[in-house]
């Protein structure tokens, strides 16, 4: 049914009829109107969930390691400072394959403090064993709610899933969206079934100590379950659209007129609607330009990457994180993908651009399309304001 | 039990006379089958659950450090979710360092909330698994490795985190101490604790031969010593007032406790720390009326 | 794929602990024991067993000779004897 929603309210309401039994709550901006909606909803009788009101995000993470251990689908929210507090229950809940979605509302990491978006937080935990999809805009927020439950509970995956939506951009902006029917829901992602669960009737030891002699092969295992949910996520796609009429293809990248381009901007949330109207534009005018947006950071899509870059002659990147000290992550990853292959991109430029929520404009895209003209760029942040810097403090 | 049955099997790791092992026994045995038992890491996590072993009879889960509290709370709402609450018992349980130090915050929300689980401290008073490091619950002046005897220092600087009390400020259920010395009344508070709803609190005193530095077969003599001078009051507290203590006929002084375990022979030549040791006890001693007949 | 992740009770046997004892090991006398059944319940290996009077013992797979059952047995019934490594270990 379609509805004019903010962002949170809409993943509030779908994450209501994905029929989570425990939600752990701990306020952050700009997750926090999620779990306040999620809350009002349990109090109004119109959620049957287990609401537990958390002392911190370790803890929120605590708690629905807990839940779904003793078998029942839990969720919960985050964004920045909170997923960085509860960093070491996520590796926890992946390496001991307990199936989760988690919202991490992307927001800027301190220091210095600031609440508006970029995607620091969700890329700097990308070796935690999580599958991570980031959403270009609020529909595809709420769809990948759905997505995910199906995704991490399937037997052969049992992986926590982080759903990753721009902070502000779209956990406080409104769109139309389609909240699909309960019965719909129902349908596509049954009750959690868990393979393994806290029950006195079948007494299991979880979380072991496991010394030289085991440890390799738990992370073998994460390893190759990731690969496999590079196949899994175009068969839950197409379910998906057989269900619900909308169709992700491949769920892993979204091809915007890459087929004849010259020029590709590859990008990753919500900057891609901004990326998507310059390219019309320029498209318009004749000139071949394109956007690869990655859908699924976690597993990386390598393949589908090569495939889809290896005639375009001029590729740039733009990350909204950055590795300090060394590389834009997305940009390195992506230049991997053409190591010691026949073919690749005659440049790949790596641009920063949007941390601490600075807009990333029209202009800003048509600039990177400018640069791409020349030289390939190692690493450059876009529209740095020289006049804020200093070359020392004091003296 | 009259045969072996127990929910805590033999084959695992504990040194020899480790009172925790024994303690831990003991709690679940009275707890039952019906429980989930969800554990910090510690000594009692890793001697008992080294893959492909288990100790433990009963669900079992460890996570993190010092989690077991915020792991317990989503156990029990799962449990609450499913309608089957009532039936199973929830555990949550850690040595003394998960407890007073890194845990604290998450039992403080465990305890705030009201969830209906138990919480055991296994105090043996130190970070005993990573090699007896000094923790809140460490008492004055012990040597332990990050608080060691030297020219500048004669040990931990600090008295124990009233813990107990803590608990108690939280306005739980129940709280208690106990002490492996007297194996029955663990398990009496245990199930006195099942018979209650909402947050339970107890903390019980474990001898380690290991850094304690006492033969093995010490154990229980040395954890009866500590009650018998007052230093360890045992005492139960049913919805905020006192209900029972267990009272001492002649209270030993502290010097018998201290002269037992390597970790205070340091001691036993200052005569006033073992005046300020004697005042933490007889102070218990006042507090808690542990002393039958006190006009006498 | 899975690794190394949990673990059934009934598919575990533990450590043979036994093997750690090297200087003493209890014998149970059975002449003056009354059944208070003390052994049994402070034992940290939970390794002793037994009924009625005169009949408990200890699984010497498991017993680590800690000596805590002899010393807090109330009739002196559990002595504490030297190691004797020949003797096969059921």
């Amino acid at each position: 049914m379609k509805e004019f929603l903010e962002g949170s309210h809409a993943v509030a309401e779908i994450v209501k009829r994905c029929r989570p039994g425990v939600i752990s709550a701990y306020p952050i901006t700009p997750q926090t109107h999620i779990v306040e909606d999620l809350a009002q909803m349990v109090a109004n009788g119109q959620l049957n969930s287990q609401f537990v009101n958390v002392e911190s995000e370790h803890s929120a993470a605590s708690v629905v390691l807990g839940g779904v251990a003793a078998g029942v689908r839990s969720y919960t929210a985050t964004s920045s400072q909170g997923l960085f507090y509860m960093a070491e229950v996520i590796f926890n809940i992946a390496g001991m394959r307990l199936p989760l979605v988690l919202t991490c509302a992307n927001r800027a990491i301190s220091a210095p403090i600031n609440i508006w978006n970029d995607q620091q937080d969700s890329i700097s935990l990308r070796d935690a064993g999580w599958v991570q999809i980031y959403a270009e805009n609020i529909q595809e927020a709420v769809d990948f709610h759905l997505i995910g439950y199906r995704l991490s509970e399937d037997k052969n995956i049992m992986l926590p899933v982080m759903v990753c939506m721009d902070g502000f951009i779209l956990t406080h902006g409104m769109e139309v969206v389609d909240i699909p029917e309960q019965e719909k829901i129902d349908k596509f992602l049954p009750s959690y079934k868990p393979l393994y669960k806290l029950d006195p009737a079948e007494p299991i030891s979880m979380g072991l100590l496991a010394d030289p002699d085991y440890y390799l092969e738990t992370r073998f295992a994460l390893q190759e379950t990731l690969k496999d949910v590079l196949k899994m996520l175009p068969k839950i796609s197409h379910e998906f659209n057989t269900n619900f009429a909308r169709d992700y293809k491949d769920l892993l990248v979204e091809e915007y007129y890459t087929k004849d381009a010259e020029k590709v901007i590859v990008a990753m949330g919500s900057v891609c609607g901004t990326i998507k109207e310059v390219v019309d534009e320029a498209r318009k005018k004749g000139k071949k330009v394109g956007l690869l947006r990655l859908i699924s950071y976690r597993p990386f899509p390598a393949e589908r990457i090569y495939e889809i870059l290896k005639n375009v002659p001029k590729v740039a990147v733009l990350d909204k994180a950055v590795s300090l000290g060394g590389y834009a992550p997305i940009a390195s990853e992506v230049k991997a993908a053409f190591a010691a292959k026949k073919k690749s991109p005659k440049l790949i430029s790596s641009f920063i651009a949007g941390l601490g929520g600075r807009d990333i404009t029209q202009d800003s895209i048509r600039e990177i399309l400018r640069k791409l003209n020349g030289k390939e760029v190692n690493l450059e942040f876009i529209d740095l304001k020289p006049e804020l810097l200093k070359e020392s403090y004091g003296g | 039990m009259e045969d072996s049955s127990h929910l805590f099997k033999a084959g695992h790791t504990a040194c020899a006379g480790c009172g925790q092992s024994l303690a831990a026994r003991l709690v679940i045995d009275a707890a039952g089958p019906n429980t989930i038992v969800v554990n910090n890491t510690g000594c009692l996590e890793v001697f008992s659950t080294k893959y492909p072993e288990t100790a433990w009879n009963v669900p079992w889960i460890h996570s993190l450090f010092e989690n077991a509290s915020a792991v317990a709370s989503g156990v029990e709402a799962a449990l609450k979710y499913l309608g089957k609450k009532d039936n199973i018992n929830v555990i949550a349980q850690g040595g003394d360092g998960s407890t007073a130090d890194i845990g604290l915050q998450a039992l403080s929300g465990m305890l705030e909330r009201g969830h209906d689980i138990l919480y055991v401290c296994y105090d043996n008073e130190a970070y005993m698994n990573t090699g007896v490091q000094r923790s809140g619950l460490t008492p004055f002046e012990t040597n332990t490795t990050t608080s060691p005897v030297g020219t500048q220092s004669i040990g931990n600087p600090r008295p124990k985190k009233p813990m107990p009390e803590i608990a108690l400020a939280h306005g739980i259920a129940y709280v208690a101490t106990s002490s492996v010395a007297y194996p029955q009344d663990i398990q009496r508070k245990v199930k006195k604790a099942f018979s209650l709803k909402g947050p339970k609190y107890i903390q019980i005193h474990v001898p380690c031969p290991l850094g304690w530095r006492h033969e093995p077969n010490q154990t229980l003599e040395v954890a009866k010593l500590a009650v018998e001078t007052g230093l360890y009051p045992l005492f139960e507290y049913e919805f905020g007032k006192l209900t029972s203590v267990r009272q001492l006929q002649e209270p030993k002084p502290v010097e018998e406790y201290l002269k037992t375990q390597g970790r205070f022979k340091h001691l036993l030549a200052q005569k006033e720390v073992l005046a300020q040791i004697q005042k933490i006890a007889s102070d218990n001693i006042q507090k808690y009326n542990l002393k039958v007949n006190p006009s006498a | 794929m899975f690794g190394p992740l949990i673990i059934k009770p009934i598919t575990s046997k533990g450590d043979k602990t036994g093997s750690w004892r090297i200087q003493l090991r209890p014998e149970f006398l059975k002449k003056n024991c009354i059944g208070c059944k003390m052994c049994l319940v402070i034992c940290p290996e939970g390794c002793i067993r037994g009924k009625e009077k005169n009949t408990y013992t200890c699984d010497y797979n498991y017993c680590k000779g800690c000596g805590l059952c002899a010393l807090i047995c109330p009739k002196k019934d559990i002595i504490m004897i030297e190691e004797n490594f020949k003797e096969e270990k059921k």
